[in-house]
């Protein structure tokens, strides 16, 4: 096929020789002449594909990006006015959802994960900002500091979007360049940030949009920096730098965005809560791309296919979590994925539906000549910082407080003898264990007791649990409490490597460790 | 087609289900059930011609029977398609069609997984 050759509707480009580039108050002009022609990210890799990236530099002058996803790290900073006689705020509440309010009189930052104080994570910040967009009335109670410019302690009132002097949409981290895809291999259902993780690779969560992942189609930032103007939740928005955890180097990149509250739709940004979990923001954002040279053309040709990440599990709640597979978008919109040779069914947890309409509303509105393209006053950095948290107090692990002195007995020996070696020994469980020391069940003072009351077992093995939880040696105490309060059980069998009893940790354990650190 | 059938806890330890295959010949398939010290509650699913029989023998044997006509709802108002009803379904009640979510409602069974996993709270179970 000839690759000078217009397709479809895409017009001859005019007879300028050889373009390879095009500057951008080129392309505003055609936007605001209404010529220019704009296609989505999820069009342009075929276009690129047909005519080559010089091709598609001529045909086309601008491509739009869109996402619609749980962006956590997102608020809104609200200017109340003052009041009379005047307040200083210390703290303040908007419909019962804090509000930060150490910054000046009547400045507030409202997050979207804050939880409210009587409902909730089922009602949290995000739910506070949309019911501000769909013009909802809100409760807002303050408290102050009582100064002698300030002198008003506290205060109610209720207020609408309008009553606002600003609210100014301040988001630290959003639109991640792509995520690493969710599955869980514990034996029980996890509700996470990334929904619902059944047990056993019950199936696998992903976020993102892939193909039109605003940060996949312009990864080296030629176009994408600070003072790019975006679509944001339905209004004028703005990148004012890299997002915090920028890390471009492993292709995670992030943007901090801002943007007028009081323009924005509810069809873009609608809160939702994760279950077990909190509250958290779900926002539209797209980004347009002028396509000034090759390279850019190129990299906005990027397909589902290209686009790679870890499915890693969150079975281990650990910050290193074992990363099990390298997917792409199109493995993961595939609806299945093979792990470790089973079938694993995938699902998202952004919405591809609402990426694309943010996508196509863009190219609208670009092609209406309503929406300029802006030149960056500086690219985002190519180098960011995601290292883990610097943690100055080591917290215990599992080994530095456990028993070492752990009586374990095997599953053919009688009740009577368990009962007996309880009442000697230090614990009111007994793992039970096999030849080799390993762990394959537990057995409690309370079953003896229940066995005994009963008159029925007369060995353990008739009796004991054998779905038994345990604790490894290097593993933070904070992570042994945890699993004690989930299954509200009183001790945990420590075992290595090989499953084989070395300990036992009781609550006790830890409540001494507590008592002693006050 | 699929029945919610209410045992009270009076009849619970009786082999119903037993007893109305023998009776009917009915295929049928005991897609979750649930019995605790005060009630039991068991989905069937029931080949669609057999239904009215089935309905009837349980109905005989004290069983209070609902057919699942519409299991779940979603408030269109709220869903966002996204997914995250997909993938937890444990008998694939929710599709993507062109990144639609689509539901079969035929299938669920009301477990009520996709209510607690839904983040935009678009879906409820309609209870009888």
């Amino acid at each position: 096929m000839d690759r000078q050759a217009p397709i479809g509707f895409y017009r001859i480009a005019d007879f300028r020789a050889i373009v390879q580039e095009k500057s951008l108050s080129e392309i505003n002009e055609r936007i605001r002449d209404g010529s220019a022609r704009v296609v989505t990210a999820e069009e342009m890799p075929d276009l690129v594909d047909t005519l080559g990236p010089a091709g598609a530099v001529r045909e086309v002058d601008v491509v739009t990006t869109g996402t619609f996803g749980a962006m956590c790290s997102s608020g809104v900073f609200l200017n109340l006015g003052h009041s009379d006689p005047p307040i200083k705020i210390v703290k303040a509440w908007l419909n019962k959802v804090e509000a930060y309010g150490g910054v000046a009189a009547v400045d507030l930052f409202l997050g979207a994960t804050q939880p409210s104080e009587d409902k909730g994570i089922e009602y949290g910040g995000a739910h506070v900002m949309e019911d501000l967009v769909a013009g909802k009335q809100v409760e807002v109670e303050a408290e102050g500091a009582g100064t002698d410019c300030y002198p008003q302690m506290e205060l109610e009132t209720a207020l609408r979007l309008d009553d606002f002097n600003q609210a100014t949409m301040v988001n630290p981290r959003n639109a991640y360049q792509r995520y690493n895809a969710a599955t869980n291999s514990s034996d029980r259902t996890l509700h996470t940030y990334m929904g619902t993780l059944l047990p056993r690779y019950g199936n696998i969560h992903y976020s993102g949009a892939g193909v039109l992942s605003p940060l996949s189609n312009d990864p080296h930032f030629d176009c994408i920096g600070v003072g790019t103007r975006i679509f944001l939740a339905g209004a004028r928005g703005y990148v004012i730098g890299p997002g915090t955890q920028h890390n471009p180097q492993n292709n995670f990149s992030t943007i901090m965005v801002t943007g007028d509250l009081k323009n924005m739709s509810t069809r873009y940004l609608r809160a939702s809560t994760f279950h077990n979990y909190g509250p958290s923001l779900y926002l539209g954002i797209g980004i347009p791309i002028p396509v000034q040279n090759e390279k850019i053309a190129k990299n906005t040709g990027v397909r589902d296919r290209d686009i790679t990440v870890a499915v890693v599990d969150y079975g281990i709640p650990r910050r290193e979590r074992p990363s099990l597979k390298i997917v792409s978008y199109e493995d993961l919109k595939s609806g299945m994925i093979d792990l470790n040779g089973k079938e694993v069914s995938t699902s998202s947890l952004s919405s591809f539906h609402v990426a694309r309409e943010v996508a196509l509303t863009l190219k609208e509105q670009v092609k209406k000549g309503e929406f300029l393209l802006s030149q960056a006053v500086e690219p985002l950095p190519r180098v960011g910082s995601a290292r883990p948290m610097k943690q100055t107090k080591e917290s215990p692990y599992v080994g530095d407080v456990m028993s070492r002195d752990v009586v374990t007995v095997r599953e053919d020996i009688k009740v009577e003898e368990a009962a007996k070696l309880i009442v000697s020994g230090s614990f009111d469980h007994l793992p039970v264990v096999s030849e080799e020391g390993r762990l394959m069940g537990i057995i409690t003072a309370w079953d003896i007791s229940k066995a005994v009351a009963s008159g029925s077992a007369s060995r353990i093995s008739e009796i004991m649990t054998r779905r038994v939880y345990s604790a490894r040696l290097d593993e933070p105490i904070e992570l042994a409490a945890r699993t004690l309060d989930t299954h509200s059980i009183s001790a945990l069998p420590v075992v290595d490597r090989e499953n084989k009893v070395i300990g036992m940790i009781t609550s006790n354990h830890l409540s001494r460790l507590l008592a002693r650190r006050r | 087609m699929k029945l919610m059938l209410h045992v009270a806890p009076g009849i619970v330890r009786y082999p119903l289900i037993a007893s109305v295959i023998l009776e009917t010949s009915a295929l049928l398939n005991i897609e979750r059930a649930s019995i605790d010290a005060v009630s039991g509650e068991i989905v069937l699913e029931v080949p669609l011609e057999k239904c009215t029989e089935v309905k009837e023998a349980f109905e005989r044997r004290g069983v209070r029977v609902v057919p699942l006509e519409i299991p779940v709802v979603r408030d269109e108002n709220e869903c966002v398609h996204c997914g995250a009803c997909v993938s937890i379904c444990p008998t694939g009640t929710f599709r993507f069609e062109d990144w639609r979510v689509i539901a079969d409602s035929g299938r669920c069974i009301q477990c009520g997984a996709c209510v607690i996993g839904c983040p935009h709270r678009a879906l409820k179970l309609v209870m009888k």
